[in-house]
């Protein structure tokens, strides 16, 4: 049995301990909120590119675009988008073994976030590229990781690219799961709830003059498309990745409270123990000299 | 008839700038041009420029990447990836990027890198000159 000595100093290192899981679980929930906030902000981004493009494509027949052709899959790029930073629960284990699904031959890896390309490294996969993205998560973060995606698509490289991340179901819950990128079948979830539906749109005839072309407005607004598709992503992954550290912290902080509580109690215990000892050896005496 | 106009300048970190304007210029694919209340139906291309923008007659001025710009005759709706109003611009920062986009170039770089650094140089530029512009 340890002695109250060697208790004391535990006692000491799971409280501080303690203090800084509580810390990092209040940062958690406040970047948490900023990062839903910032995916509450692109809704009317998403909402005006439906919008348009609803609008140039009701003008447009026959329309093709090489992001929109169909290929058989020969190799696939994968933009895994991981965290940073352990400290998050089982959300990086849960992600990577969606990823690893993938066929190590015929798939390439493009990543987000440093435990991503860690994976990638250590079970020695294809990596074409690895991308930073802050605490806060920029557009500007995004967009490259777009491009480059596009570019591989456009050069042939690959003939599909799926998004590997962490949804944000709730606080309490998160869940990886696999979308596709590219090729673009039909612009799709971006439909917002309260977004004009298609029937709305379509009853709206305003004769629009498009310069240069509807075919011009499809195509950029595609790259915009696949910019802000993206740059969601990298808002979800952080919005989970906060919320999972939060309960990782929230339960380690409990466990810590747990602990001080037995460790106090031993060593409150040993303490009367040595007391009562002590008066024992000292009544003993008294009777001695009677 | 009425006398001005919805302007939604909407970025994807978030609307910049909605206001009902009397008048908004806008750098178009084909060159600057204007839009007052009642404007036809337009669906254009954006040039990273400057929008300026004419509420109770006076100007303000918007630093802006490439975009899309629908107008309709109560209403402009710009979406581009970025949009900064010209008292918000940080000269120093928008000159430190430009040299550091131009350094890029400099550099032996893919196509794709090019572009990329070719756009921040746009936007950088672009920054600078509606700056330098408000200052005068």
């Amino acid at each position: 049995m340890a002695s109250a000595r060697e208790l004391r100093p535990r006692i000491q290192s799971i409280s501080s301990t303690a203090q800084i899981t509580r810390a990092m679980q209040m940062v958690a929930s406040a970047k948490m909120r900023k990062a839903q906030q910032a995916t509450l902000m692109t809704r009317p981004f998403a909402q005006l590119l439906y919008r348009i493009q609803r609008r140039a494509a009701t003008r447009v027949h026959e329309f093709t675009h090489p992001l929109l052709e169909v290929r058989e899959v020969r190799k696939r790029a994968v933009i895994l988008i991981s965290t940073d930073k352990g400290l998050c629960g089982a959300l990086n284990s849960n992600l990577f073994r969606l990823a690893a699904q993938f066929d190590p031959a015929t798939t390439v890896f493009i990543t987000a976030g440093k435990r991503a390309s860690q994976f990638v490294a250590r079970t020695r996969r294809q990596l074409a590229a690895e991308f930073p993205f802050g605490d806060t998560p920029r557009f500007a973060d995004a967009r490259p990781i777009a491009a480059l995606a596009c570019d591989m698509f456009l050069k042939g490289e690959v003939d599909e690219v799926k998004v590997v991340v962490t949804g944000f179901i709730n606080t309490m819950s998160q869940k990886a799961y696999v979308v596709d990128f590219l090729p673009i079948g039909e612009i799709k979830g971006l439909k917002i709830p309260g977004a004009e539906s298609d029937a709305e749109l379509a009853a709206d005839t305003t004769d629009y003059l498009f310069e240069p072309s509807p075919q011009d407005t499809l195509s950029f607004l595609f790259q915009g498309y696949t910019n802000i598709l993206i740059y969601r992503a990298l808002l979800e992954a952080k919005a989970s990745e906060q919320s999972a550290r939060m309960v990782a912290m929230k339960g380690a902080s409990d466990n810590a409270a747990d602990l001080i509580e037995d460790l106090t109690l031993e060593y409150n215990k040993l303490r009367q123990g040595s007391i009562t000892n002590a008066l024992l050896e000292i009544a003993g005496g008294q009777m001695g000299n009677e | 008839m009425a006398s001005t106009l919805k302007l939604e300048i909407i970025t994807p970190e978030g609307p910049v700038y909605v206001e009902d304007v009397e008048m908004v210029t806008l750098p178009g694919i084909a060159g600057q041009f204007g839009v007052y209340p009642q404007h036809l139906p337009l669906m254009t291309q954006m040039v990273p420029g400057e929008i300026i923008v004419r509420k109770e007659g006076r100007d303000t001025f918007f630093a802006t990447g490439a975009g899309l710009i629908e107008v309709t005759a109560a209403r402009v709706s710009i979406l581009t990836d970025l949009a900064v109003q010209a008292d918000k611009i940080d000269e120093a920062k928008a000159e430190e990027a430009r040299q550091r986009a131009e350094a890029r170039l400099r550099e032996k770089l893919s196509d794709e890198e090019v572009a990329t650094a070719n756009a921040a140089l746009a936007r950088s530029l672009a920054q600078l000159n509606v700056k330098r512009h408000f200052h005068r």
